[in-house]
């Protein structure tokens, strides 16, 4: 029970929500560019939400089953087919023995999520699944998948009857993961710097928009932007930083980290994006438009918990759905 | 020793995180302030609290947002409940006599073609590189913390005479690679770009994912440099 990599993608790795308790020995978080999908993925397959799942970069690997499984998609539209026919995110697949899925074009978003009923068979590091590719450590191998690798499955159910000698089947249910508001604005808490800006660079900052460049990774983003200028240059002692942080460079560019951000850093920190909008954030590519707003402390605690309540209703009613179809073909 | 000894200030770090700020300053006694904060809140954790991340003079507390606010009915922020904890727990008087680790010797070949900015900081300075290498390893220093990369070093204070600022436009930086930064040196466990001048490199492996405790150095240690040759550090 594995799929394999038939042919390599640009960057994709295993990953989940990351590895924590290490910060203090410079060993970052890494994990899941947009866990909301992520664990989105999960949900539909019955796993975990802390399972380890495949994230995936445009252009994106092909991947060949060995054996009939249960699989999901999210995030990123990567516009993926099984054996040429198309299927949409958000979905249960039951894919055949030979089945071959693979990624036409990036629709929209940057990062998809592959996910497997039952999850990968792989070696944790520091308790996670999550791939460090600077330190080559967790994941499979410490490194993104290359050609001829193949994935086993901890789960070893036999879905052959799931699929009654079709190539394929989507299952009839949809993980509902819109949201009412769905406006494009990335909220922002004021940083512990963020004083430090002028006040037409304060006035910049919330109301023009910045642009994502070509610098930007699963370390960070660097923004193109007018530069913003500063009221104070004093130095800063290094001291923690996290995901969603935004930086001012010396030059008044700005960058904002994201999944493998350092543990630690010295420039000043303007904002934070609020963790509810970090899936948005991961959702970008080169050449979008970012539209920071400032909000409070209040405002963005409550858009969190919403997330993680929609994120448990869906887990619920998917694996109400999928317990019962399987039950009823007879698992 | 009896803490807190220094006053504090707690700010958020976006939404689930804030950092309880001593002072911008590298100092013994305020790092050690940060380091029995550190011990205090680690005994006392709570569920929810996800992790404690010591720096030169700060203490960032990670935490779950969700955990919190499940247990919270009183109109407050998930930020305002954990700072009172905080300050609950920093309020008791707290002792802190950890045992610091063992002093650690590290060789470190300062050649030439291991230390591309050796030639260029002694110039600076207007010292020969040979009184760099003797200034370097003439005295010991504190590890204040870990950081930036996994098992990366701040240490401090270098002798006023070879310190020296950053470089303007980061370089790629080879793993071992010894460095200074103002007053501080440090050793790069991973290639990375950086902006520290490179004066030697170490042939120690400073981090290691097959062992239990990855990182060769700990925050409290101390350190002491020793120069050796290249042929040494070929055969180390």
């Amino acid at each position: 029970m594995s799929l394999k990599i038939i042919k390599a993608g640009v960057l994709d790795t295993i990953q989940d929500l990351g590895r924590y308790g290490n910060q203090r020995l410079g060993i970052n978080p890494g994990g899941a560019m947009d866990k909301f999908a992520m664990q989105t993925a999960n949900t539909l397959v019955g796993n975990n939400l802390s399972e380890a799942v495949i994230e995936l970069h445009f252009p994106a690997s092909v991947f060949l089953f060995s054996q009939p499984a249960l699989i999901a998609l999210s995030g990123a539209d990567f516009s993926a087919s099984i054996n040429g026919e198309p299927v949409a995110n958000l979905h249960v697949i039951a894919v055949n023995k030979n089945d071959a899925l693979q990624f036409h074009r990036p629709v929209n978003g940057a990062r998809a999520y592959l996910a497997v009923y039952g999850g990968f068979e792989i070696e944790k590091w520091l308790g996670s699944g999550s791939t460090n590719l600077k330190i080559k450590a967790g994941g499979f191998h410490g490194r993104r998948l290359n050609k001829s690798d193949e994935l086993p499955f901890k789960c070893r159910n036999d879905f052959s009857a799931l699929l009654n000698k079709k190539e394929f089947r989507v299952l009839p249910w949809l993980a509902d993961t819109s949201f009412p508001d769905d406006s494009k604005e990335i909220l922002v808490l004021p940083g512990n710097e963020w004083d430090r800006l002028t006040v037409t660079s304060k006035e910049m900052f919330a109301s023009t928009p910045f642009v994502v460049t070509k610098q930007s990774d699963r370390m960070g983003y660097r923004l193109g932007n007018n530069p913003l200028s500063t009221v104070s240059t004093e130095e800063l002692v290094s001291s923690a930083v996290g995901f969603g942080t935004i930086q001012l460079l010396p030059d008044g560019k700005l960058i904002v980290l994201m999944a493998d951000h350092q543990t630690t850093g010295g420039y000043p920190r303007i904002g934070h994006v609020i963790t509810a909008h970090h899936s948005r954030l991961a959702q970008l590519k080169t050449g979008d438009g970012i539209w920071f707003r400032l909000t409070d402390q209040q405002t963005a605690e409550e858009l969190l918990l919403k997330q993680n309540q929609h994120l448990l209703q869906l887990q619920n009613a998917c694996t109400f759905r999928l317990q019962q179809y399987l039950q009823k073909h007879g698992y | 020793m009896k803490y807190p000894i220094i006053p504090y200030r707690i700010f958020p770090l976006g939404d689930s995180a804030l950092t309880i700020d001593f002072g911008n300053v590298i100092d013994e006694d305020v790092n050690n302030c940060v380091f029995a904060s550190f011990h205090q809140l680690k005994q006392h954790s709570l569920p929810g609290i996800i992790e404690l991340i010591p720096a030169y003079s700060s203490l960032t507390v990670c935490y779950d947002v969700t955990a919190f606010k499940k247990k919270a009915h009183n109109g407050k922020t998930v930020f305002e409940s954990v700072k009172e904890w905080v300050e609950e727990k920093l309020h008791e008087q707290f002792s802190f006599n950890e045992k610091t680790p063992a002093e650690i010797k590290i060789p470190v070949c300062y050649a030439a073609e291991f230390a591309p900015d050796i030639e260029q900081l002694a110039r600076t300075k207007g010292l020969s590189t040979e009184e760099v290498i003797e200034i370097h390893t003439s005295k010991s220093y504190k590890v204040y913390m870990l950081g930036f990369l996994p098992g990366f070093a701040y240490m401090g204070e270098v002798d006023e005479r070879i310190a020296m600022p950053r470089k303007q436009q980061p370089q790629n930086i080879l793993p071992g690679s010894v460095g200074i930064a103002g007053k501080q040196t440090g050793i790069y466990p991973f290639a990375s770009p950086g902006g520290w001048q490179i004066i030697g490199r170490t042939p120690l492996k400073m981090f290691d994912i097959e062992n239990e405790n990855p990182t060769l150095l700990q925050a409290g240690q101390t350190v002491q440099f020793y120069s050796i040759s290249k042929n040494e550090f070929e055969n180390y």
